[in-house]
């Protein structure tokens, strides 16, 4: 299974390398890597913690993204135009922009985990529920500022607001990919400790695992993977949740030695698949995450009605 | 203020669990010695299963203290802990769908890590034959009777093999035929592996017919402990369950008739 993953991602990495290309290799190959490049770190990211975070809340439909990483992306990158202008934006450049969005994610994230699972028996529901209603209130304010920006600034601020691969900067690109190399090492580390974490926080103490502990740990996790993620290419949890089910679907299993590798291939699979679609199906006509949660939810249903006509 | 000497058994001092205002384990002290078969009685909500979780350390404690073998729960180490102590707990549910087996071979988690040996591949067969469930060991739980994954959720306290193992309700769900030879079991547990099992029963005459020892709780307080001729009494049962029962000596033992 893993195997026959890693080829098809591979194999669709080539292509997308590839495909198309007339004559001007130094210049496309090095374009078309970096991009690849950050879909496979975002995309291992992404999967790696909404696998490990839907372990956590012992649910199948929530993602990380429920706790407003992308909302606060997006009001970083508002208030930041909206207080400063359009051109104190461009002169902070992308490595600023990244720095900026980075630390306030994570310090903001981290803060919340923190503080609220602090106590004996704090629930991660409460932070679950802290974080919609501040994501919430986080929509509300961007959409407030982004009315009362001029049609210019706006412009420019467009540009940061959705997902995007091209133009993503080299060393942006290395820093991203060492942290995410890191954390998902120190994730897949703990896959053992995270099968019993499936079980409940009794089962799981009663079997000898600080539940309070690794569970801290593991939001600490995914905190930095998705705040890398969005950080380097914006807002793009999307996907998680479709490749975390399709991961338990194909895996068979609960192990989280083959959901955390399963979900990350099938997220580069899907990522660079969809990439493939949008620049030479629509001309680069869409969004990304439109082809992704299209085609993707669509596959996800057909594999869930043949195997409900098995049953 | 320390634990007992060097002794193996579970203590409790003052023990104390409150939710608000209400008190439901009220300042509880007990020495429960190793290597027998112990039962806790009582009615619904008396504290049984909040008396177990505490000494499980899965719920911590308004006040007092648990000693395992002289060992404070509270500041033990959590996979040590795991070695020594294993609980059954009441309810039981799981997010994830397991086979039996899966499920069994969690228990061994404390000693493997997750890295599973043949002694634990070992340890999970045992404790599947031992409760009979080698026949459904690849079946998912959740195709499964009642009873059947009662045994399941047994098997896996088992294969943690630990000195003492806290049952809470372990014949819920088994016939009359499967709630006898699980006391059999719990008894073999005790007498040939020197374990020491403590089971919440509700069944008054299975506690009086299987047990070194019995202890009735009322309101978060102990009203009587000892060997079942002491605490199987019309007086004791009328404090505990607040009902009147008739005591037949039948065989040589005391059976409570709740019937008259
Ligand atoms: N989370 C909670 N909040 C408030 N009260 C609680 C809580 N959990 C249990 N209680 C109360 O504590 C008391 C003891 O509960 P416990 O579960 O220990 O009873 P029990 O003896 O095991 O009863 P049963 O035979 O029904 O299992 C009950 O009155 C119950 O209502
Ligand atoms: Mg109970």
């Amino acid at each position: 299974m893993l195997a026959a993953l890693a080829l098809v991602a591979v194999g669709l990495i080539a292509a997308y390398l590839t495909i198309g290309v007339q004559g001007g290799w130094d210049f496309v190959l090095p374009f078309r890597g970096r991009r690849v490049g950050a879909m496979v770190v975002v995309g291992a990211a992404v999967a790696a913690a909404t696998v490990a975070f839907q372990t956590l809340t012992s649910n199948r439909i929530l993602t990380p993204s429920i706790m407003g990483f992308d909302a606060l992306f997006q009001a970083i990158a508002t208030v930041t135009v909206f207080a400063f202008g359009q051109a104190a934006m461009l002169r902070l450049g992308t490595i600023g922009n990244f720095a900026i969005s980075l630390a306030v994610m994570l310090g903001a994230s981290l803060a919340l985990f923190w503080s609220l699972l602090g106590g004996a028996r704090r629930s991660l529901h409460l932070v679950l529920l802290v974080g919609v209603v501040l994501g919430t209130m986080l929509r509300s304010l961007t959409l407030m500022l982004q009315r009362l920006l001029d049609p210019d600034a706006f412009l420019v601020l467009q540009g940061r607001l959705f997902a995007s691969f091209s133009g993503v900067n080299p060393t942006l690109l290395w820093v991203s990919a060492a942290v995410v190399c890191g954390a998902v090492t120190v994730l897949f580390a703990l896959r053992r400790r995270l099968d019993v974490m499936t079980l409940g926080r009794e089962t799981a103490t009663a079997l000898g695992v600080g539940y309070r502990a690794t569970t801290l740990l593991v939001v600490t996790l995914v905190a930095i993977l998705i705040s890398t993620a969005t950080a380097l290419v914006g807002p793009i949890t999307f996907f998680g949740l479709l490749v975390a089910n399709l991961a338990y679907h194909l895996a068979r299993t609960h192990r989280h030695a083959w959901t955390l590798p399963i979900a990350a291939l099938l997220a580069v699979v899907v990522l660079v698949g969809g990439q493939i679609i949008l620049e030479h199906g629509f001309g680069q006509r869409t969004l990304l995450s439109v082809i992704v949660e299209f085609l993707g939810g669509i596959v996800f249903l057909t594999l869930l009605i043949a195997e409900g006509r098995r049953r | 203020m320390s634990g007992m000497s060097g002794a193996a058994c579970i203590e409790t001092r003052e023990l104390l669990k409150r939710y608000g205002q209400t008190v439901v384990i009220d300042g509880l002290s007990l020495r429960i010695p190793a290597g027998q078969v112990v039962s806790i009685i009582g009615a619904n909500g008396a504290g049984k299963s909040t008396l177990l979780t505490m000494i499980a350390r899965l719920l911590p404690a308004s006040g007092g203290t648990v000693w395992i073998d002289g060992a404070d729960v509270s500041s033990a180490k959590p996979d040590a802990l795991a070695r020594r102590l294993g609980i059954l707990r009441q309810d039981n549910h799981l997010a994830v769908r397991l086979t039996v087996r899966e499920l069994v071979t969690f228990g061994r988690y404390p000693h493997s890590k997750g890295r599973t040996t043949a002694e634990d591949v070992a340890a999970v067969d045992d404790a599947l034959r031992f409760l009979d469930l080698e026949p459904l060991a690849g079946r998912y739980l959740d195709e499964l009777s009642g009873g059947q994954r009662q045994r399941a959720f047994v098997a896996m306290v088992l294969a943690q093999d630990t000195e003492y193992i806290l049952l809470d309700e372990p014949l819920n769900n088994l016939d009359l035929a499967r709630a006898s030879s699980m006391m059999g079991l719990i008894r073999r547990l005790a007498r040939e592996r020197g374990k020491t099992v403590i089971s919440v029963l509700h069944d008054v005459n299975f506690a009086s017919a299987w047990s070194d020892s019995i202890i009735a709780l009322r309101a978060g307080r102990v009203v009587a402990q000892g060997p079942p001729a002491s605490v199987i009494t019309a007086e004791v049962l009328r404090e505990v369950y607040g009902t009147e029962v008739a005591i037949v000596e039948s065989g040589g033992q005391r059976l409570v008739d709740y019937f008259t």
